[in-house]
């Protein structure tokens, strides 16, 4: 079971109450449309705390990884993916390819991938990916 | 600042490097200081300022025997120590001070006293970052260098390559942590970290330190050292966290401080003899050669295997054989800053002959921040 897992704060809560109710929940600055991550109060790119939290579709493309084959101890023992997956909103993010063999040959750059969500205990949930083409029904 | 306006009186490593079992990290900073005082031909009333990072300051000055008036504790990892440089002479050209003391030392290996770099969390790490296995360097600094290589065409073994090409440099420092040569293949065949990172494109895990000394040129000038002049100085920061890089394939911190740093010393890519690219990963140099501007981007695999960077090659590289090779502590900026001073000496183990400026190239907190120093050894270039 992963041990480093986070403690929400006031402007992240509503990110990680998503991921408990299955919404992968990004940010938009009102005047200025920038989609933004990870979540605070105003927008980084033109300061206005005018913001709304919306329902991002949690599909994207594998932008970079690695595989690390030296897992930290609460990761496991088997190699694993480290990756930072390109939201079709815009953001970026870091999470883990599951869901298919961690192999260079499996993890392919620039391959769909959409959001599954891994509950972690009742506070935490965490947005993981998955190949798209392994979603059975879509 | 002003080309040539402050000089490096005073550098030394800590005696040992390697394995240190009988100090403390307190006690190698205070090692390493004591060797750079003794390299100046100074004591301890003649040092009014203090500069580390990972440490206090305070507890630093305490600890030696220094009531300073001026202190600086910037801590934003690896490339602090270019910082501090940079704020140093900031400092003395503002008659803050007018000798400072900066020091590193980890335990990276024995871990005596060795620092912690605490994540919340609630971090942004914390949150974001920590939740997905991520905890020590090759878990993260490396992510991006696959982006990198699909859009240039690199491969694992232009990442070999990198490491080859130190440890050929290595092959000449008698202070070299691995000193035998390697082929492609055995880097290569080494073991896997975190792929495509093999054991032997990552940095190693050492103890030491090293200390600079730096005053006005004017003060310089009395003192028993040949000066080393600052030419040039930048400092530039991205994110904390490596997903939100603007673009993976190059470093906006890098490209920042390395501009900055060259306009201030007024000199072009041409001008310069020798380059120190903090190389903690095999991808950080294939960065350096071309967010600083010496190649375009994605021809620095080209350039590495052409052997520009390689004994005997236009553009020496990392010629103590950097993180790969000669030694990382965990902040291993303060080693590529002494290697430039030597070779701006004409002392290095594996000297160029003749060399005049030297670029010194930092990177922190894994992209995050980025320190350039530009130095000279001619007092009117």
């Amino acid at each position: 079971m992963r041990s480093a897992l986070p403690t929400p704060t006031p402007e992240t809560r509503h990110y990680w109450e998503g991921c408990k109710a299955g919404e992968l929940r990004l940010q938009r600055c009102t005047p200025c449309a920038h989609v933004y991550f990870p979540p605070r109060a105003f927008c980084p790119k033109c300061s206005s705390r005018d913001v709304g939290v919306f329902a991002a579709t949690g599909r994207g493309i594998l932008y970079s990884y690695i595989i690390n084959h030296r897992p930290r101890p609460d990761m496991g023992s088997e190699p694993h993916s480290i990756a930072v997956v390109q939201l079709d909103e815009g953001p970026r993010m870091m999470t883990n390819i599951i869901n298919c063999p961690q192999t260079p040959e499996a993890l392919v750059l620039d391959m769909p991938v959409s959001v599954v969500f891994e509950t972690q205990n009742e506070q935490i949930t965490l947005p993981l990916f998955e190949p798209a083409k392994a979603r059975g029904e879509t | 600042m002003k080309p040539h306006s402050i000089a490096v009186v005073g550098a030394a490593e800590t005696t040992k490097l390697g394995k240190i079992s009988d100090a403390s990290v307190l006690g190698l900073h205070a090692d390493a200081a004591l060797n750079a005082m003794k390299d100046a031909g100074l004591t301890l009333a003649d040092i009014d300022g203090v500069a580390t990072a990972g440490i206090s300051p305070v507890d630093l000055a305490y600890y030696l025997g220094i009531s300073p008036t001026f202190a600086d504790g910037t801590m934003v990892g690896g490339c602090s120590f270019m910082l501090l440089l940079r704020h140093a002479a900031a400092a003395i050209n503002e008659g803050l001070c007018n000798m400072v003391l900066i020091t590193h030392a980890e335990s990276g290996r024995s871990q005596i006293d060795a620092g912690v770099f605490p994540r919340t969390p609630s971090s942004l790490a914390g949150q974001f970052q920590q939740p997905y296995g991520v905890y020590v360097a090759p878990t993260v600094f490396t992510i991006p260098a696959l982006r990198y290589m699909k859009t240039y065409g690199a491969t694992e073994e232009d990442l070999a390559r990198v490491a080859v090409v130190q440890r050929q440099w290595a092959s000449r420092n008698p202070r070299a942590s691995f000193r035998d040569l390697v082929t492609v293949e055995d880097v290569l065949d080494s073991a896997m970290v975190a792929w495509p990172f093999r054991k032997l494109m990552c940095c190693l895990v050492t103890d030491g330190g090293g200390a600079l000394i730096l005053t006005s040129a004017a003060r310089a000038r009395d003192l028993p050292q040949k000066p080393v002049y600052v030419l040039g100085t930048g400092e530039a920061f991205e994110s904390p966290l490596i997903d939100q890089m603007e673009d993976f394939t190059s470093s906006k911190a890098f490209h920042v401080s390395g501009r900055k740093a060259f306009e201030e010393a007024g000199i072009r890519h041409t001008d310069v003899d020798h380059l120190m690219v903090y190389d903690a990963f095999a991808h950080i140099p294939l960065y350096g050669l071309e967010d600083l501007g010496f190649v375009g981007r994605g021809e620095a695999k080209d350039f590495i295997r052409e052997g520009h960077t390689a004994p005997g090659g236009k553009l020496p590289m990392n010629t103590n054989g950097g993180g790969l090779s000669y030694m990382h502590s965990g902040m291993y900026g303060m080693y590529a800053l002494q290697e430039s001073v030597r070779q701006m000496r004409g002392i290095a183990p594996a000297q160029i002959q003749g060399a005049k400026i030297s670029v010194c190239h930092g990177v922190g907190g894994w992209f995050s921040a980025a320190g350039t120093i530009i130095f000279t050894n001619d007092a009117r270039n």
